[in-house]
Formats: structure tokens, C-alpha cells, sequence
């Protein structure tokens, strides 16, 4: 059976829409909407996947991930990067950041649904 | 003597042909005396004990540059006075 | 025979008057035209051929061969290369008004006095021995006709004082006659010329007589020049180069040369006759030369004097008439040569020795012109006939032994000591006072050392010793043979160490020394004097005026300044109009004032040559002003131009940052735009795929979704909107809808509008209706939906737990302030300068908005000529909305 999710994201209706799909796809899912301390919330929950959207309120998704990159602990967690903001200098940041996929928004639910699956390997 | 006008003058590249002309007569007039200083300089090499040089030839040589100088100034000077006439009618 | 030449003598003589007279009367009438003929000028320069010239050269010819010639081939280089030197130098004595050599010199190192008085020593004491000379071959050439004496004289000395004593008078009349120094002598020139046509008229009647009365023509004549021991060429290397290029600078430099080249030329026709002409006399002299040498080493007994071959030589054949115009070729030679380098040292003497003399112990006296013109005539007078004593002393004292080539070298040598100085000063514009003074010191020194002093024999003033190990043993000091240079002829060898210590002197001295402003002026005005003619200049001295210092401080310190401080000065003097009186304490004033714009010493100079009335023109003072003016002016171009175009740099710099923010703003703003758009439009299209594809949604699902969708599909509207308001605004395309309303009606609105949207929360608002009861002019609608955004604003962002806005109006005379106040926590210090700004949303709140709000109350504000601002320090978000009460269209 897949595992738990954690989803980062700030639009409320985001967030629902996502928790639905991957809910009907049997997984986990936990979500935060805070970028201050997502780092925190990832250590303590450690998901199997997180999805983490760009801009959030208070840190970037950037920084966030630069973070857990740094910790031998999640140095390998997969992670699914998610941004609004569609320029090719924004993919080029998530890959250097350490994103393990980079999804622009609007997204179509099945293919969230693939990357997390093939992330995870599920 | 003023900076300014000199500043303002522009030396063309080009020149009338008559000024081309004057400017190398002024050039030759220029080279004259350094052509007499050359020629009345060779009597130096007589001075090898060997080959003496009779005194009628030096003398003649001598006055012959000399004269020969006299008349080329003379001629540089008459061409001189020629393209000024030209240049103002 | 005594008899004879007696009465031819006085005939001459009396003729040479009459010439002279009858020029200067010309010359006074206006119909001297003539006078200054090119063949004239040219004449006036043979001068240069003397006595020494006359009756040594075939002397020289005699004991050395052909270096005689030397001394007539370095003149005719220097002519024939008129175009190098000459030219430069005759166009600066015509401009400068040059009236000696000494003058040339000091004029240009700054009008140096103490230069002035060195070369002036260094000619009298190099031109003495040669005045003497002229005297003793007056002398010899009387006792060759078999007299110890001029008729009516006792013994050759006195002899060489009547023709001394004559001289001076012929000198003193014709040579100081023109009250104005700078004058031409055209009688003197005249007679000069005369005596030019009957010396080369005998040499060449001598020449002529020799060749075919005596040798039997040309071919015969060089026959018996090569059979004679004059037979080869014999000529030293050294001495022909070394005399060659020697006589050359001696030309340049001679103080009676000088005088006819340069102070008596009138106009560039005369030198360009002579280039050619002079040459060509030159020539002539020397053609015979060796023949009458060699004739009369072969007729003339052994131990005659092959000096005076030129009259001893037709003597020998009774030819009795030729050898009276020989005589006569003789006397003219020396007396030409006198005369003129009387005039050249007298003029030297007076002016740079007797006159600075005079005017230190007469100070005060000398701005009456009429004083000084006397003393000049005076000085100059009794001058004249120092030199011919000084002359004659010298010849008595010497008791004429020496043979006449000597002194002549040793003369040339002295006075070639001014030669580097000459052409440094007239080439290099680097050259400077002390360089000119190192240099011709060094020379003067080394030249006397070497040369003059021995040049007397060895023991007469310099012992015996110094020749034979060197002064107090020192060998490297030895005068013939300095710094070890051993085995050199003792002429070359003081010719090349004078010259090039000289020079080395000059030029080192030059490089490390910095000229004053005035040496650095003159300097510019002899160099570059062929590129523009100078001006005629006819000022005359010691008539200096206020006018003439007010002209003149116009072109220094500008027109208006000028005025104004010369009528500020009449006016503490008390006079009316606007020219002061030059007393010593407005001087002063005035000088300091110059020296503002020009410098100390140059102001000082100038002020000093127009109220002293030296030997520097007003003209030439003008010139100065006019370059100094000039150079400012362009100096100030220049400036304006440099300040100019930093401006421009600075515009070009500024418009690129600004592109450059531009261009990274638009950069933030496109993907601004793309967030916003894109967050909304995620929402819709996941649930829109909900919606559509997963089965089993409860209806209350169905519903929420539907409603979600909605939503964002709102939210999209709006911001739509929004961008295309704060374009149009931006744009400055909108059209305002200006009329006339009450600022409490327009509150009122916003108001209510506000709560409209959104009521959920209460938001308590302080309001002061009697303050708001003011009459605006402005576009009430736009105005409203600023004040609706601020209401909004509070609303959704004050965070107190009973919220409250107080909104608080401060008429003013022209202008209204509008404050919105709430009691939240307000914006963070280094956000308030960007919450205008467009998307920018500094709440970590969800705010709904697209954070366009207060970019576009910003516009708005703008557009209707006001401002609106974050005001700080208020206890909670505030923001200031400043209104003209009158809109004006001229804000658009």
C-alpha cells in the first residue's frame, strides 16, 4: 500500500484538490500551509514523498528543500516541486535546489498521480 | 600666437597643386645647405698622404660647389617668388 | 706718394660723409625707398669680410694654405640656409623689435637683465682685440707706403688713435643720429655699402692683375699655384671641419653681424637676395686669394709680412694706383667693420648696462619720456667711444705683434658662445634663463681659460707653468690640453670643449630648471614666430596712461570686471569719471587683481613695462593679455565641454539603470502575473477533472467543488480587472471625469461600498464630518475607489481584536490630507517603501486580492495630482492620501 504524503502549499483550494486525488489513490496525505516552519513539520512527520509548492508565505519552497537537502536524514526524500510561476529560470532553481521533479501549475490530477507514484516507486 | 586659432586651423591632406609645389621647393631649399655641408666635406678624404690632390683641382672643386650652391639658392628663390605670385594674383 | 694717399685718404673719407649725409637726408624726406633695396642689405653684410679678412686671408693663405677659405664657406652655408635659421631670426627681431644680440638673449629667457649683461660683456670683451686689429692694419697698411705714420702723426700708435678718434665721430654722427633706437641707420648702411663695392672692387683688381698682368691667365696662374709650395692640398681634417662650422656660428653670433642681419633688416626680400647674393660675394673674396699668396711668396723676398701681400705685391711692380685702391679696399674693410660693431656694442652697453644703472639711482624721474630718450642718446654716445678707446687700448698695450688670424679666430670662439642659447631660445620652447645662463657661463669660462688668456702668450697673464704641467700641477687642468685631451690644435681643442660644455650646460640646465610665466611667454612668441607675423608696433615709451592699464586689464580679467574696479578706484579718489589716477597703492590693487588671472610675476612685469616704460611695448603686452585671455577662454570651453559631458554620461548612466530595472521589473512582474493567474487556474482545472472524472461525489461534494470553481473563476475576473485599470492608468490613457463634490459624500460612498463587499467583520470607523465638509474639484468616482481600497485594506488587514479605522482630514489653504488609521499592527518598516508597488502583499495572510490595490490607488492618486504615502509611526497601518483642492489640468 503507498505510504504518507505531505503536502506544503498555501491555496486552500490547492490543497483540497490534491488531498482529494492522492486520498482516492490510497495515500496518506498531511498537509501544511506555512513555509516558516515546513522544515520542521517534514523532520517530524518524515513522509515518504512531500510535495512542495514554490511560493509560500513566510520562506520559499527553495529554501525549504536547500534545508533538508543539508540533512543526511532526507538528503534522499523524494521530493515534487510545484510552481505557478512557469519560466525555465524557475525549473533551472528547483534542479539546483534538489528537486526530484518539478511540476508547473495548472497540472492535469493524473499526472501528479504518476510522479508520486513513480517516485516513490510505489 | 593665439591657442585658439591654432587649435581651429585643420592641416588639409590634400593641397592645391601650387602649394604642393611651393611646400617642395621650400623642402630642396631646406636640403641645399646640407647638400653644400656634405660636398665641401669630401676634401676631407684628400687628405690620405698617397694620392695628394694638386691645389688647381681643390680650388676648383671647391668654387665650383660653391658657385653651384650660389645658383641653386638663387634658382630656389626666383621658383619661391614665382608660386607666392601665383598664389596671390 | 704721401702725399697723395694722404689727400685720396681724406678724400674717401670725405666722400663716405657725404654718402652717409645725403642717405640719412633721403631717408628723413620719405624718399628712402631705395635705402632699403635688397642689394643694400646684402652689401651691408660684407662687413663681416674685414680687415683681417682682406689682408689676412692671404696671409692665411700663405702659412696654411687653404683653410682660409673656411671662414667664407660657413657664412655662405648659413646664407644658403637662410630657410632654417635666418628666416626665424630676422621674423623675431622685425616682430620683437630686437635691438642686439644680448637683447635677443635676454629678451627671450624672460628679459633677464643679468643674461643681458653676460652676453654684452662677452662681445665687448671678444670684439675689443678685433677693434684693435682693425686699428693695427690701418697701421701696417701706412707704413707699407714707407711712413712710419699718417702724414701729420708721430709713430703708429698715433696713428691708430687719429683713425680711432675718427671713427668715433664718423659713429657718434651717423650711428646715434635717430632720437628712436630701433631705427634703421641708413646713412651708416649706405656708406657700408660703398665700402663693400670698393673692397671687393680692389681685391678683385689686385686678383685680376696678379692673374693676367703677372702669371699669364688662368691655366698659367694654376700652373704656378701647383708648382708653388702651396702645390697640394695641406688642409688639416680637423681645422677645416672645426673652422668651417665655427665662422658659421660666428656669423649668427657677431654683435656687428647681428646688427645688419637682423636689427637693420626691414623685410624678408632682403634676405632672400642676399641667400644667394651674399654667397656669391663671399665667392669672390676669396677667388684670388691663393694666387696673391702664392705670387707673393714667389716675388716678395723672404720674410715679408704675407699679410700685407695685397699692397705689397703691386708695390713691387709700380703699380702704384692699384695698390692706392688696395689701400683703400684695406681702410674700408676696417673701417665698416668698426663702425658697425661700435654701434652693436654701444647699443648693448647702454642699454643693458648703463641704462639699468641709471634708472636705479634716478627711480621717480623716469616716466618723463623726454628724460630718457636723452640719456638713451647720451649712453649710447659716450659708449661709441669707450669701445674705440677700449680698441685702441688694447692695440697700444699689445703693441699689434700677434698675427692678425689669431685674434680673429679667438673673437669667434668667444662670441659662438651665445650660439646655443640663440638656437635654443628660437627652436626649443624648454629652454630657460638658467639654462641660457649655465651655458654661456660655462662657455665664457672655459673659452677664456683656453683660449683668450692664452691667446696672449704664454706668461704674459697666465705663468708659464700652467702650460707646462697644468696650474698648481694639476695636468688635467692644463688650458691646452683639458681634462687630458692631449695633442689637439689649441683652437680646436678650446672650440669643441667650450661648445659642448656649453651646450651640456644649457641643455641640462634647461631640463631641470621650470621658467618663469613671462621667459614661458616670450618663449612661446620666438618660437613661433614664422606662424603669425608680428604686429607693427608703435608705441611709444613712458607715456603710460590709466587708459593703457585699463585696455589692458579688460583683456586679463574680463571687460566688466575691469570697469568696475577702475571706477571704484576713481571713485575713492575722488574723480568723476572712470579712469583712477595710477598712484602706487592702485597699482598695487591692480597688480594683486592680475595676479589672480595671470600670476604674481606676471602681473608684476606687466604693470612694471607700462608705468616703468622699459624695453617692452604695450603691444606686446597686449599680446601676452590677448593670449593669456584666449588661453583662459578656451581653458573655460574646455571645461564647459568636459562638464557637459559628464552631464551627458551621467543622463546615459542613469537612463540605463533605469532601463535595466525596467527590464528586471518587467521580468518580476510576468511572472507576478503568471502566479496569479495560474494559481486559480490550477483550481479550477483539478476540480473541473474532479468533477469529471471521479465517480461516487456525494452531491454536497458536487456542490463544494462547483462553488470552488466559481470562486477562483471570480478571482481571475477580477484580477483581469485590476490589470487592465492599472494599465490604462499607467498608461495615462484613462479620461477623468473631473466635477465638482464634498469630500464627506465621497467618504460616505467608500464606505459603504466597502462594508458591501465585505460585512462578515466589523470594522469600527472614527470619522469628523465637519472637517469633512469640504468642497473638492476632482474626479470624485476614481477618488472614492481609492478611499474604497483603503477601507478594504483595513479591513482585511488590521489585526487588533476590535478593529478600528479612524479617518482623520486636514484642510490646508490649497491642498486636503486625508489619513487612514487603524489600530493594527501596520507594516513592517522595510516593506513601506515597497507596499505600492505592484503584487506586492507583505501580509502572510490570504488577502483574495491580486495585490494591485494600492499600485492602483497610487495611480489614481497621481493622476488627480496628489500623493499618497505610508505614514509611519501612527500605532498601527496608516496611510496619508494629500489632495489639491482644485484639480489643475497642468498636473496631467
Amino acid at each position: 500500500m503507498a505510504g504518507q504524503v505531505l503536502l506544503i502549499e498555501d491555496e486552500p483550494n490547492i490543497i483540497e484538490a490534491i488531498k482529494f486525488i492522492l486520498s482516492r489513490a490510497g495515500w496518506d496525505v498531511a498537509t501544511h500551509s506555512n513555509g516558516v516552519d515546513a522544515a520542521e513539520v517534514v523532520r517530524a512527520r518524515a513522509p515518504d514523498i512531500l510535495i512542495l509548492d514554490v511560493m509560500l508565505p513566510g520562506r520559499s519552497g527553495y529554501d525549504i528543500l536547500r534545508e533538508l537537502r543539508d540533512d543526511p536524514g532526507f538528503a534522499d526524500l523524494p521530493v515534487l516541486m510545484l510552481t505557478a510561476r512557469g519560466q525555465s529560470k524557475d525549473r533551472e532553481m528547483a534542479e539546483r535546489a534538489g528537486a526530484s521533479r518539478f511540476m508547473t501549475k495548472p497540472f492535469a490530477n493524473a499526472d501528479v498521480l504518476d510522479a508520486v507514484r513513480a517516485l516513490t516507486g510505489a | 600666437m593665439s591657442p585658439a586659432s591654432d587649435s581651429d586651423q585643420r592641416i588639409p591632406l590634400f593641397v592645391e597643386r601650387q602649394t604642393y609645389r611651393r611646400r617642395r621647393i621650400v623642402d630642396a631649399a631646406r636640403a641645399l645647405p646640407l647638400l653644400g655641408l656634405l660636398l665641401w666635406w669630401v676634401p676631407l678624404l684628400w687628405a690620405l698622404p698617397t694620392q695628394p690632390v694638386s691645389a688647381s683641382t681643390a680650388l676648383i672643386y671647391v668654387f665650383a660647389v660653391w658657385f653651384g650652391l650660389v645658383a641653386g639658392a638663387g634658382a630656389l628663390i626666383v621658383a619661391l617668388g614665382r608660386t607666392r605670385a601665383q598664389d596671390k594674383p | 706718394m704721401l702725399n697723395s694717399l694722404a689727400a685720396i685718404s681724406v678724400a674717401y673719407v670725405a666722400l663716405l660723409f657725404a654718402v652717409a649725409f645725403f642717405a640719412e637726408r633721403a631717408a628723413r624726406r620719405g624718399r628712402g625707398n631705395w635705402l632699403r633695396a635688397p642689394i643694400v642689405y646684402t652689401l651691408s653684410l660684407s662687413i663681416y669680410c674685414t680687415a683681417w679678412t682682406f689682408y689676412g686671408a692671404v696671409g692665411s693663405a700663405a702659412r696654411n694654405g687653404f683653410e682660409y677659405m673656411t671662414i667664407y664657406l660657413g657664412p655662405s652655408l648659413v646664407l644658403i640656409g637662410w630657410w632654417w635659421v635666418l628666416r626665424k631670426l630676422v621674423r623675431i627681431g622685425r616682430a620683437q623689435r630686437i635691438t642686439s644680440v644680448a637683447d635677443l638673449i635676454s629678451s627671450r629667457y624672460g628679459k633677464s637683465n643679468l643674461l643681458g649683461v653676460g652676453v654684452t660683456l662677452l662681445a665687448v670683451i671678444g670684439t675689443t682685440p678685433y677693434i684693435a686689429l682693425q686699428l693695427q692694419s690701418v697701421t701696417l697698411s701706412v707704413e707699407v707706403f714707407g711712413h712710419p705714420g699718417l702724414p701729420g702723426t708721430q709713430g703708429p700708435t698715433s696713428t691708430a688713435f687719429w683713425v680711432a678718434a675718427g671713427l668715433s665721430v664718423f659713429t657718434v654722427i651717423f650711428g646715434t643720429r635717430n632720437l628712436d633706437a630701433n631705427e634703421r641707420h641708413h646713412g651708416v648702411v649706405m656708406a657700408i655699402a660703398l665700402e663693400a663695392i670698393v673692397k671687393l672692387a680692389a681685391l678683385l683688381a689686385v686678383g685680376a692683375f696678379v692673374v693676367w698682368g703677372m702669371s699669364g691667365g688662368i691655366s698659367g696662374t694654376l700652373e704656378r699655384i701647383d708648382a708653388s709650395e702651396l702645390g697640394h692640398w695641406n688642409v688639416q681634417g680637423g681645422r677645416w671641419v672645426g673652422l668651417m662650422l665655427l665662422s658659421a656660428a660666428a656669423f649668427l653670433c657677431l654683435p656687428r653681424m647681428f646688427q645688419v642681419l637682423v636689427v637693420e633688416n626691414d623685410n624678408d626680400t632682403q634676405l632672400r637676395m642676399a641667400a644667394w647674393a651674399f654667397p656669391l660675394y663671399l665667392m669672390l673674396m676669396s677667388l684670388f686669394i691663393v694666387p696673391i699668396a702664392v705670387v707673393g711668396l714667389d716675388v716678395l723676398p723672404e720674410g715679408s709680412n704675407p699679410d700685407l701681400f695685397v699692397l705689397t705685391v703691386p708695390l713691387s711692380q709700380g703699380q702704384d694706383g692699384l695698390a692706392m685702391l688696395s689701400f683703400l679696399g684695406g681702410f674700408s674693410s676696417a673701417t665698416s667693420m668698426v663702425i658697425v660693431a661700435a654701434i652693436a656694442l654701444s647699443t648693448m652697453v647702454s642699454n643693458h648696462i648703463v641704462m639699468p644703472i641709471w634708472l636705479r639711482f634716478t627711480t621717480g624721474t623716469a616716466s618723463v619720456s623726454g628724460d630718457v630718450r636723452h640719456v638713451v642718446l647720451l649712453s649710447r654716445r659716450i659708449s661709441i667711444a669707450g669701445v674705440l678707446l677700449l680698441g685702441y687700448l688694447y692695440y697700444a698695450m699689445s703693441g699689434g705683434g700677434t698675427a692678425l688670424a689669431t685674434i680673429g679666430l679667438v673673437s669667434f670662439t668667444g662670441v659662438a658662445q651665445v650660439l646655443p642659447a640663440m638656437l635654443g631660445g628660437i627652436f626649443w620652447r624648454g629652454a630657460t634663463r638658467l639654462g641660457a645662463l649655465a651655458g654661456i657661463g660655462t662657455g665664457f669660462v672655459i673659452w677664456l681659460y683656453t683660449l683668450y688668456l692664452p691667446s696672449f702668450g704664454p706668461g704674459v697673464v697666465l705663468p708659464d707653468s700652467f702650460f707646462a704641467e697644468g696650474p698648481f700641477g694639476i695636468a688635467s687642468l692644463n688650458p691646452n690640453a683639458l681634462f687630458g685631451l692631449d695633442g689637439l690644435d689649441p683652437l680646436l681643442h678650446a672650440v669643441l670643449w667650450s661648445l659642448t660644455l656649453n651646450t651640456v650646460a644649457f641643455f641640462a640646465a634647461s631640463l631641470f630648471s621650470f621658467p618663469s610665466p613671462l621667459e614661458r611667454l616670450q618663449g612661446a612668441q620666438f618660437v613661433n614666430v614664422t606662424q603669425a607675423p608680428g604686429s607693427a608696433r608703435g608705441w611709444t615709451q613712458g607715456v603710460a596712461q590709466a587708459e593703457d592699464l585699463m585696455v589692458m586689464s579688460q583683456r586679463i580679467i574680463g571687460a566688466s570686471e575691469a570697469v568696475a574696479l577702475f571706477q571704484q578706484a576713481a571713485r575713492e579718489q575722488g574723480l568723476d569719471g572712470h579712469l583712477p589716477e595710477p598712484t602706487p597703492a592702485f597699482l598695487q590693487r591692480l597688480e594683486r587683481e592680475l595676479a589672480g588671472s595671470v600670476g604674481a610675476a606676471t602681473a608684476h612685469a606687466m604693470i612694471g613695462q607700462i608705468v616703468g616704460g622699459a624695453a617692452v611695448s604695450v603691444q606686446d603686452l597686449m599680446a601676452v593679455a590677448d593670449e593669456t585671455a584666449q588661453m583662459m577662454e578656451y581653458s573655460a570651453r574646455l571645461e564647459a565641454q568636459s562638464a557637459e559631458l559628464s552631464r551627458t554620461a551621467a543622463q546615459l548612466r542613469a537612463a540605463n539603470d533605469k532601463l535595466t530595472r525596467l527590464s528586471v521589473q518587467k521580468d518580476a512582474f510576468l511572472s507576478q502575473i503568471s502566479h496569479e493567474l495560474r494559481t486559480p487556474m490550477t483550481s479550477i482545472r483539478a476540480f473541473s477533472e474532479i468533477l469529471r472524472d471521479a465517480q461516487g461525489l456525494s452531491d454536497e461534494e458536487q456542490s463544494k467543488y462547483a462553488s470552488i470553481i466559481q470562486d477562483e473563476a471570480i478571482r481571475l475576473t477580477r484580477l483581469l480587472d485590476d490589470l487592465l485599470d492599472l494599465s490604462v492608468l499607467e498608461n495615462g490613457q484613462v479620461s477623468l471625469n473631473v466635477g465638482q463634490g464634498l469630500l464627506r459624500d465621497v467618504l460616505d460612498r467608500a464606505l459603504a461600498a466597502a462594508s458591501a463587499n465585505e460585512g462578515e467583520r466589523g470594522l469600527e470607523v472614527v470619522r469628523d464630518p465637519v472637517a469633512e465638509n469640504i468642497r473638492l474639484h476632482t474626479d470624485t468616482e476614481r477618488l472614492s475607489q481609492v478611499f474604497i481600497n483603503l477601507v478594504t485594506n483595513a479591513r482585511k488587514y488590521c489585526d487588533a481584536t476590535a478593529p478600528r479605522l479612524t479617518i482623520r482630514v486636514e484642510p490646508h489653504e490649497d491642498r486636503v490630507i486625508v489619513d487612514f488609521i487603524d489600530n493594527g499592527s501596520g507594516v513592517a518598516t522595510e516593506s513601506q517603501d515597497m507596499i505600492f508597488e505592484k503584487f506586492a502583499r507583505v501580509s502572510d495572510q490570504k488577502a483574495g486580492g491580486a495585490g494591485l490595490g494600492l499600485a492602483i490607488c497610487r495611480q489614481i492618486v497621481v493622476r488627480l495630482g496628489g500623493e499618497i504615502s505610508y505614514l509611519p509611526g501612527q500605532g498601527g497601518g496608516a496611510f496619508r492620501v494629500i489632495l489639491p483642492r482644485e484639480f489643475a489640468l497642468a498636473a496631467q
